[in-house]
């Protein structure tokens, strides 16, 4: 296409770009990568065609697996619809109304017809199709349509896709959290650009994604996360532009005691000044496998030695051990690399989190959140909003008792959130006979200064707490 | 402070959320010399207010106290001056999320209303986004733009006082959303269409009644959008409280070998935490119609 190209070439599908795949209501995430067969709704296809297209084409699979982009849209031809029955008082399900078999339709399919054409000659061979009310085939043209129209289409990924995919087809991984949840935490946390957020999440990356979507890359974005490593398949899926990620940081919660009690700073100070001293300490910090913590001891005395790798041009027969041998250098020094950089990472995370002002604070874990909510939330300035997720309603009741008592925060809420999908269609509008049945808890609140502990901050807090909540009664 | 951008300090001019207690707050504008009453007794803004945290405790006349909040659309949204029905945050965190708002998009809303859904708009597309807020009422529109001066969003936003079901809203190709809340959302579809970018966009229209709904998928459907689909969310409040179950006395559990004159063990209660249902709750707002409109 020759118009204004510059302007298109963003909207156009690029090899490497991550892209959500969608037939019908359902969504599958893929990397399109040249000559990799993909699998999806029981049918496989190359997306080699899809590059250069634009976001949003839907592709005709063809044989062979390869993607064709349907141009016209088609007119909803309802065939001759002409001819249709009032009721069904006539129609007797004997099982014999389909004159095709099931081998005649594989058949029609291994001769390469189109979905469409399928349909078509189902309808032509069903006797009860005529005598059908006009709604009842047009539901038959749907359902078979569904079944035989194998085409696809490729969107730019966003949160609303990829939550709506995950919550369909993979919800154990993310805590059976409900799009509509999320849509609320994104709000409730007044999540936008140029804010400092902490996110805790063990939902594949989701909702980090859908943090850093809604942060454009202003601002900074730290993972608490727990265990080695921190998961982000989900950030992966929504392709964000490589500066994004520069505003992200990383922050092992099994740091946090530590850096509360000002024991990790000057860890984190001593990483940026010598790496080689740092070494050891971090080791026993971090918890590394044995194997990690070894190669990394390891590595300092081989350094520069990444020079050597390219020159190697040894022909005898311990060239092999050579190679495996500078294999294991490489490997050691990219480890050690990787240490490098993550322990930087660290101390530029623990910056970001000295300063106990960040702007939001977003949880949603398969862990109690209780202790992840006390702890965290003292990272957070005095006026700004948190959100915590959980699936069950009893560990949220918990975090409300425990952070009344404690006191840091008002306006706490504890809430759910309830969707419904309807069909509307001229006179056969209705809600959708399946609905969601719970998408999840969310309690929400906004941080507010402590007092000043000069007697004990919790005695001061309590009769206060009290007064108020009974002129509210008296006032109510 | 700004809708914005977050800041620390209150500062003269600042829009600043009083929280009173449970459910209960009050906007106010931040003025040298003003003072604000609450029940708790007055607070004096030059020396309560400004400079000081958002987010401390300000200890009013009659010895009572409340927080000040930094502002927020949440916020807002609780506190604004209603001159229309406004939308809530229920529905503005779908809208927002499935019309795939974030920093820089362009999006067209109208009616404006009280501007409750405009703040949230603006808070997720800023720093580099617009919006083209369309309003026919023109007291409203005015009032409205008054406000995104006064809350420092109005670099973000133009108001444009027309009628956008026969004006349109005033710009063409630009929009990667649109947002229809008004009452003929079906006349305004075509509008919609042009304002969106040839690329494409997402739509999205409030209505409360169920034939509007339907009227507005008919012109959509028509005008030749994709993936229609008509939702409805209510949020459901748990309030937290400790309750009382009283347990039930059996009598004595082997009467004939029990001294008559033991005490009963006095243990006739349980306490329990949970959670109760307020007793009366939205039961409906509108319903959301969203729809893609794909690539000329």
């Amino acid at each position: 296409m020759a118009d204004n190209g510059d302007n298109d070439s963003q909207h156009r599908v690029n090899e490497g770009d991550y892209v959500v795949l969608k037939r019908g209501d359902i969504y599958k995430a893929v990397q399109i990568q040249k000559k990799k067969k993909t699998v999806f709704e029981k049918q496989w296809f190359f997306l080699d065609n899809a590059v250069g297209e634009f976001y949003g084409t839907t592709f005709e699979v063809v044989t062979g697996g390869t993607l064709q982009p349907r141009k016209p849209k088609h007119v909803e031809s309802s065939a001759d619809a002409k001819e249709a029955g009032t009721d069904n008082r006539n129609i007797l399900d004997d099982g014999k109304s389909q004159k095709l078999t099931r081998d005649d339709i594989e058949t029609l399919k291994e001769q390469g017809l189109k979905g469409q054409e399928i349909v078509q000659q189902l309808i032509e061979n069903s006797t009860t199709f005529r005598d059908k009310t006009e709604f009842a085939q047009e539901k038959y043209i749907k359902k078979k349509k569904k079944k035989y129209e194998n085409s696809v289409m490729v969107l730019k990924p966003s949160c609303r896709v990829l939550a709506m995919m995950y919550h369909s087809r993979e919800p154990g991984k993310i805590c059976h959290m409900r799009y509509d949840t999320l849509a609320q935490m994104l709000t409730l946390g007044n999540i936008h650009a140029g804010s400092k957020v902490l996110v805790f999440e063990t939902c594949a990356g989701l909702v980090l994604g859908a943090v850093m979507e809604r942060m454009g890359g202003y601002g900074s974005v730290v993972q608490m996360y727990p265990g080695g490593g921190s998961v982000r398949a989900g950030v992966e899926s929504f392709g964000f532009p490589s500066h994004f990620h520069d505003t992200l940081h990383e922050f092992p919660i099994c740091h946090v005691n530590a850096l509360l009690a000002g024991a990790l700073d000057t860890e984190a100070k001593d990483i940026d000044a010598d790496a080689g001293q740092a070494n050891g300490d971090k080791s026993n910090l971090t918890q590394t496998d044995p194997g990690k913590a070894e190669s990394k001891e390891g590595s300092p005395d081989k350094e520069d030695q990444s020079m050597e790798t390219s020159t190697s041009t040894d022909p005898a027969e311990d060239k092999e051990r050579e190679e495996r041998e500078k294999l294991r250098e490489i490997r050691g020094q990219e480890k050690k690399v990787k240490m490098e950089a993550k322990r930087k990472k660290l101390a530029a995370a623990a910056a970001v989190l000295e300063g106990r002002n960040a702007d939001g604070l977003v949880i949603a874990s398969r862990f109690h959140p209780c202790p992840v909510l006390l702890g965290l939330i003292k990272f957070l300035a005095p006026s700004r909003p948190f959100v915590v997720y959980s699936q069950y309603k009893e560990p949220l009741i918990e975090c409300y008792t425990k952070l009344r008592e404690q006191g840091g925060a008002v306006s706490l809420r504890l809430t759910e959130s309830w969707i419904r999908h309807y069909q509307v269609l001229p006179n056969r509008t209705h809600p959708m006979l399946l609905m969601s049945g719970s998408g999840g808890y969310l309690l929400s609140g906004t941080t507010v200064a402590t007092d000043t502990p000069k007697t004990g901050s919790t005695r001061g807090e309590e009769p206060a707490a009290k007064r108020l909540k009974l002129t509210e009664t008296t006032e109510g | 402070m700004s809708f914005v951008e977050y800041s620390e300090f209150i500062q003269e001019g600042d829009v600043a959320i009083i929280f009173l207690g449970h459910d209960s707050m009050m906007p106010v504008k931040v003025q040298q010399g003003s003072q604000t009453q609450t029940r708790y007794g007055v607070i004096r803004h030059s020396k309560d207010l400004i400079g000081q945290r958002f987010g401390t405790k300000v200890t009013c006349g009659k010895g009572g106290w409340v927080y000040v909040l930094h502002p927020t659309p949440e916020l807002w949204t609780l506190n604004l001056p209603h001159r229309t029905q406004i939308l809530y945050t229920t529905d503005i965190a779908n809208i927002t999320m499935m019309l795939e708002l974030k920093p820089a998009s362009v999006v067209c809303e109208s009616g404006t209303g009280s501007g409750s859904l405009s703040h949230a708009i603006l808070r997720t597309i800023a720093p580099t986004g617009h919006l083209h807020t369309v309003e026919f009422h023109q007291q409203r529109a005015e009032k409205a733009e008054e406000e995104f001066r006064e809350h420092r969003v109005g670099h973000l936003v133009t108001v444009r006082n027309q009628d956008v079901c026969k004006e349109g809203f005033g710009v063409t190709g630009v929009a990667d959303a649109v947002f229809l809340d008004i009452p003929s959302p079906w006349e305004a579809v075509q509008h919609a269409k042009n304002a969106m970018k040839r690329q494409g966009g997402r739509l999205c229209s409030f209505s409360p009644c169920i034939e509007q709904v339907q009227k507005t998928c008919a012109a959509l459907a028509d005008e030749g959008f994709e993936e229609i689909s008509t939702l409805e969310v209510l949020l459901k409040v748990h309030d937290v409280r400790t309750i009382t179950l009283p347990l039930p006395d059996f009598g004595p559990d082997r009467p004939l070998e029990t001294p008559t004159d033991t005490p009963v063990p006095s243990n006739t209660s349980v306490l329990c935490k949970t959670t109760t249902p307020p007793r009366e709750m939205a039961g409906h707002t509108g319903y959301l119609t969203f729809a893609t409109k794909p690539r000329v």
